[in-house]
């Protein structure tokens, strides 16, 4: 029998069509979408809410946070369609990527390949549905509200 | 505390495919600058070292320079605020000369983006960006002022003719700058042709012609002292006024997609402390990336109302001729984006602006002049203003 090897928990790899980042505080981030649910953070301190989730508040500095779905719909704040990918992105050509506003906080992601070029607008509602990509990645795009 | 002065300047060519190492490229653009200053090397007290990291092999470059170029064993140091980073520099310097630390000192920027391919130079840019929770969904930075190009056509109407004039604009002088990168001409009609490369689609509502040319390059100023400032420069040009300011990397963080709050923020301390308005800059460069970011750049510095900036650009007014020049070396869109040398290269073309100098992109008689300089997405904004 070998050293016992000690588990790392990185979870996070499974983000997005490629992951920049493995080790977090907030892997049950993944979890969350693995449940298909799309999940923020709401500080215990001070009842600032992330999303972006964070570990840390930098309004009262405390660590003590809950998980909090992100729910309801968004407005489309802005959006841009690529023609052209980075490195490791190509295979999803053509996507879009999007900002959406939930009035307390706004969310980043992609545009749902399937919503018809003609009928995205901005101002429209939308909202942010877990997806698995066919890499088996995880990730959350917007869909017609 | 006396005033910092600018006693030289320098630019290497900006190209396509530089032939020889960093150290070598930033040796260009520091002799330009030493000649420029009428000094030697052994005047300069320390230097600043100016780029983004990632394009090269070289770990810590202000060493490898320091060596290369004579300026061993004066302290030196590598500084990055993306392609910010020379007029951050800028900032740095100013600051160790007013408190009297040292007398004069070096900016030095450069980039070499050529060593890797425009995909994976568009990753490494896409990762300026939130690379946790952003670069996963595959952002490159086209897209991203893309986002802003589309707010701010939601919000004032602005079209892609009006984005496709600013690169016209920049072609006119790119033509006339012997050091620029594009020296071909760019003509309205070229962004409806779907045979000409420039009405090719990046991302919408970008085009490959509202996107500013990858280059090669490097630029060096030097500051001084008030006192060595006097004694060495015949026609000095001091520094008015800095601004700088920081920004949610995370778009998920902005206010508004139809602006740049760190240029607005920056441009108001750097009036403010130079004690002008909008109205007083005679000539300015602003950080034209992509040409919404001049368009944006018109309104968040001042010279046109929120909206206003696709008039100034239709009524011609930031030509060389018209009542608020801009970026009449060609800017980023034709001379060329070199991450760490831009600025220090804006910087560089106001220089020779207030000396009157700058040839056939000389204004008329420019007393004073602006420097808008942006790192990242909005992440970063630095602004300058220069005066004889």
């Amino acid at each position: 029998m070998g050293k016992k090897k000690k588990e790392v928990d990185d979870r996070f790899k499974k983000f997005g069509t490629v992951s920049f980042t493995s080790i977090t505080k907030i892997n049950d981030f993944i979890d969350y979408l693995e449940q298909g649910k799309l999940m923020g953070t709401r500080c215990k301190g001070c009842g600032i809410l992330f999303f972006p989730p964070r570990a840390d508040c930098y309004k009262c500095l405390s660590s003590d946070m809950e998980w909090v779905e992100v729910s309801g719909t968004g407005k489309l704040a802005t959006y841009s369609k690529l023609e052209y990918a980075p490195i490791g992105f190509g295979d999803d050509l053509p996507y879009a990527i999007a900002v959406l506003d939930y009035g307390d906080y706004k969310v980043f992601g992609r545009i749902a390949g399937d919503v018809p070029q003609d009928e995205i607008k901005v101002g429209m509602q939308m909202k942010a549905v877990v997806n698995t990509l066919p890499n088996g990645q995880l990730n959350y795009v917007f869909e017609k509200a | 505390m006396g005033k910092v002065g600018i006693i030289g300047v320098g630019q290497s060519a900006f190209v396509r495919g530089y032939p020889g190492s960093i150290r070598e490229l930033a040796f260009e653009g520091f002799k330009e600058a030493i000649a420029d200053a009428q000094i030697e090397t052994k005047d300069i007290d320390a230097s600043i070292i100016c780029s983004a990291p990632e394009y090269d092999k070289q770990r810590s470059p202000a060493g490898v320079f320091a060596e290369y170029l004579g300026l061993i064993p004066q302290p030196t140091c590598y500084l990055e605020s993306l392609c910010s980073s020379s007029s951050m520099g800028l900032r740095m310097a100013y600051s160790l000369v007013k408190s009297g630390l040292h007398d004069v000192v070096a900016i030095i920027g450069f980039q070499k983006m050529s060593e890797i391919s425009s995909a994976e130079s568009q990753e490494r840019m896409g990762r300026g960006a939130d690379i946790q929770w952003e670069s996963p969904f595959g952002t490159m930075m086209p897209a991203y002022y893309a986002m802003f190009a589309r707010g701010h056509m939601e919000t004032y109407g602005t079209s892609p003719d009006d984005l496709a004039l600013i690169r016209v604009k920049a072609a006119t002088y790119g033509q006339i700058n012997e050091k620029a990168v594009y020296r071909k001409p760019v003509t309205f009609e070229m962004f409806s042709d779907p045979e000409s490369p420039m009405s090719g689609p990046v991302a919408s509502p970008l085009r490959v012609g509202d996107c500013c040319a990858n280059a090669d390059g490097s630029s060096c100023v030097i500051v001084a002292n008030e006192e060595k400032t006097k004694a060495l420069s015949k026609k000095p040009v001091w520094i008015l006024g800095l601004g700088a300011a920081s920004a949610s990397v995370n778009m998920a963080g902005r206010d508004a997609f139809s602006r740049l709050e760190v240029a607005r923020l920056a441009g108001e301390q750097a009036y403010g402390m130079a004690g002008v308005t909008p109205k007083d800059i005679d000539v300015a460069e602003v950080h034209d990336c992509f040409t919404i970011a001049e368009l944006m750049a018109y309104e968040n510095l001042g010279f046109a109302e929120p909206g206003g900036g696709k008039e100034l650009i239709k009524s011609k007014e930031t030509y060389k001729e018209g009542c608020i020049p801009v970026n009449v070396d060609g800017g980023l869109l034709s001379k060329g984006h070199p991450i760490g040398a831009t600025g220090g290269a804006q910087i560089r073309t106001i220089v020779l602006q207030l000396r009157g100098e700058a040839g056939e992109m000389q204004v008329k008689e420019p007393g004073v002049g602006l420097v808008h300089n942006i790192g990242g997405v909005g992440l970063y904004g630095n602004v300058s203003i220069l005066g004889r």
